[in-house]
C-alpha cells in the first residue's frame, strides 16, 4: 500500500540539484528545480544501474553521469540513447521544512 | 598472479562471458572524491567554447578548402590540403566523441549537428559508436567488452602504423557501411547496439553511401580526384593526428582494470594538438567524470592532480614510454606499464585487479 515517507529536509536538495534517497531497499533521487518544486524519480539510471544523483540537473533534465543519458525528471521521460527506458515518477509534498514522497 | 590466458577481444567470445561472470564487466569503478559544489560547477554547460571552436573548425577548413581548390594542380596547394586533412581526419574525431557525450555545447540541437557532421567526416556510424563509445566507459579496456580498444595485445603494430593514414581503419567503416546500407547488423554489432536502434544504423549508412557515390560520380565526371580530396580521402591523408593522440589514451597500460588511472593516460600537449584533440588529452579525467565539458578538463585536472599519476609532459614523453610497452608487448602480452601515484592519492583497490600484474 503507497504510503507517504520522509525524505529528507527542504534544505536539504541545493537548487537545481539532486540528491540520493534511500529507503526500503530501493534507491531514489530527490529533485528541486529551478523554479523550486520538488520532484522525485527512481534513483538509478535505467540504463545501467548508475545514482543518478551525481548527475546534472539542467531545467527539467536529469544527466546521467555514466554515458550522459538524460531524462526529464517531472514526467521521467528517457530522452535519448543510451537509456531508452523511463524513469519511475512518485508524488512528493513538502510539509514543515521535510520533503515526503509516496512509494 | 599473471594473467595466462591468450586474450580474446571477440565481444561474443570467452573473454567477454569470463568478464562478466568475474564481475569485471558494469562494475564500480574507482573515483576521486571531489566535493559536489565543486563538481556541479565543472558540470555547467555552455554553448560559447564550443561555438567559438567550430567556427575556427568549419571556418578554417572552408578557406583551406577554398585555397586547396584554387591552387589545385600546383604544389601550393599541397600545405592547404595537409590543413583540411587534418581538420577534416583527425579533428572530427574529438568533435564526434564530445559531442557524442552530449557535454560540448549547451544546446541539444548544436550537439546533434557537430556530432553527425563529425561522424560523417570520421567515417563512424552516429548509430552504432554512440553504443559502442557507451560501452567503452563501461568497460574501459577490458578484453571481450570494449568495442573500442585502439591496441591489442600482442599489439600489431603493421596495423598501427598503417592506420596512420587511415588505411585499415578507413577500409573498415566503408566495409561497414555498404554491409549497414545493405540492411545487415552484426551480431557483434548487436551485442551493444539495441534492436530499436538497427534501422537507424542501416538509414544513416544509405545516406553517406549515397553522397560517397554522388562524390565518386562527380570525380569522375569532371576527371579529377578533387572533389575526393574534399570528401572522403582527408580520412586517410588528415588520419594521422587524431592516431597520434589517440594511441595514447589507453597504449601500453592495464587492461581488465576497474581504475582508470590505471588504464588510461593524461599527457600535456601544445595547445595547436589540444584544440584538434578538444582537450581529450586529459584523459583520465575524462573517463572518471564523463559529465565534464572538454572546455573545462584542464579545470578539473588541476583539482583532482593529487590522486592520479602525473601527466606525461608532451606527445613525445609519452611516446617515449609507450612505444617500448608496445615492443615488450610483442614479447609477452601479459606485459604493462604500472602507474605510478602520488604520495597524496588513494591506493588502487588490489583486491580488485589481481588478476593481472605488471612484470
Ligand atoms: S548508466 Fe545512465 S546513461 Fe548509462
Amino acid at each position: 500500500m503507497a504510503q507517504w515517507i520522509e525524505a529528507c529536509g527542504a534544505g536539504d536538495v541545493d537548487e537545481e540539484d539532486v540528491i540520493r534517497f534511500d529507503h526500503g531497499g530501493r534507491v531514489y533521487a530527490i529533485y528541486r528545480s529551478p523554479e523550486d518544486r520538488y520532484f522525485a524519480t527512481d534513483g538509478l539510471c535505467t540504463h545501467e544501474q548508475i545514482s543518478l544523483a551525481d548527475g546534472l540537473v539542467m531545467d527539467d533534465i536529469i544527466e546521467c553521469p555514466k554515458h550522459n543519458g538524460r531524462f526529464n525528471y517531472q514526467t521521467g521521460e528517457a530522452k535519448g540513447a543510451p537509456v531508452c527506458v523511463n524513469l519511475r515518477t512518485y508524488p512528493v509534498k513538502v510539509e514543515d521544512g521535510a520533503v515526503f514522497i509516496e512509494v | 598472479m599473471a594473467q595466462t590466458a591468450k586474450r580474446d577481444y571477440n565481444l561474443l567470445g570467452p573473454s567477454s562471458e569470463a568478464a562478466i561472470a568475474s564481475g569485471l564487466a558494469a562494475a564500480e569503478w574507482y573515483h576521486t572524491e571531489v566535493d559536489r559544489k565543486q563538481m556541479k560547477a565543472l558540470m555547467q554547460r555552455s554553448d560559447g567554447p564550443a561555438i567559438r571552436d567550430t567556427v575556427i573548425w568549419l571556418g578554417s577548413m572552408l578557406v583551406l578548402a577554398a585555397g586547396g581548390i584554387y591552387f589545385w594542380g600546383s604544389w601550393w596547394a599541397v600545405p592547404f590540403f595537409l590543413g583540411y586533412g587534418v581538420l577534416y581526419g583527425s579533428a572530427s574525431d574529438s568533435r564526434w566523441h564530445e559531442c557524442g557525450h552530449g557535454t560540448a555545447f549547451k544546446t541539444r540541437w548544436m550537439n546533434n549537428v557537430v556530432y553527425q557532421i563529425a561522424c560523417f567526416m570520421i567515417m563512424r556510424n552516429p548509430v552504432t559508436w554512440r553504443w559502442s563509445h557507451a560501452r567503452h566507459h563501461t568497460d574501459t579496456v577490458i578484453v571481450g567488452r570494449d568495442p573500442e580498444i585502439a591496441v591489442m595485445r600482442p599489439p600489431d603494430l603493421f596495423r598501427v602504423i598503417l592506420n596512420f593514414f587511415g588505411i585499415l581503419d578507413a577500409g573498415c567503416a566503408m566495409l561497414d557501411m555498404v554491409r549497414n546500407a545493405a540492411g545487415v547488423v552484426t551480431p557483434e554489432e548487436k551485442s551493444f547496439i539495441p534492436e530499436m536502434e538497427h534501422a537507424k544504423v542501416i538509414r544513416v549508412a544509405r545516406i553517406w553511401l549515397a553522397i560517397y557515390l554522388a562524390t565518386l560520380a562527380l570525380s569522375l565526371w569532371m576527371g579529377s580526384i578533387l572533389p575526393l580530396m574534399l570528401i572522403g580521402l582527408p580520412r586517410l591523408y588528415g588520419a594521422w593526428h587524431h592516431v597520434l593522440t589517440g594511441l595514447l589514451q589507453h597504449g601500453g597500460l592495464a587492461d581488465n582494470v576497474t581504475d582508470h588511472r590505471l588504464n588510461s593516460r593524461s599527457v600535456l600537449m601544445n595547445p595547436v594538438s589540444r584544440f584538434i584533440y578538444w582537450n581529450m588529452n586529459y584523459h583520465v579525467e575524462h573517463h572518471m567524470f564523463p559529465m565534464i565539458p572538454y572546455h573545462a578538463l584542464p579545470q578539473l585536472h588541476e583539482l583532482i592532480k593529487h590522486d592520479l599519476p602525473t601527466p606525461n609532459k608532451s606527445i613525445i614523453d609519452g611516446y617515449r614510454e609507450m612505444v617500448p610497452a608496445f615492443l615488450r608487448q610483442l614479447r609477452n602480452e601479459d606485459y604493462f606499464l604500472k602507474r605510478e601515484l602520488p604520495a597524496t592519492a588513494k591506493p588502487y583497490r588490489e583486491e580488485l585487479h589481481s588478476g593481472v600484474a605488471a612484470e
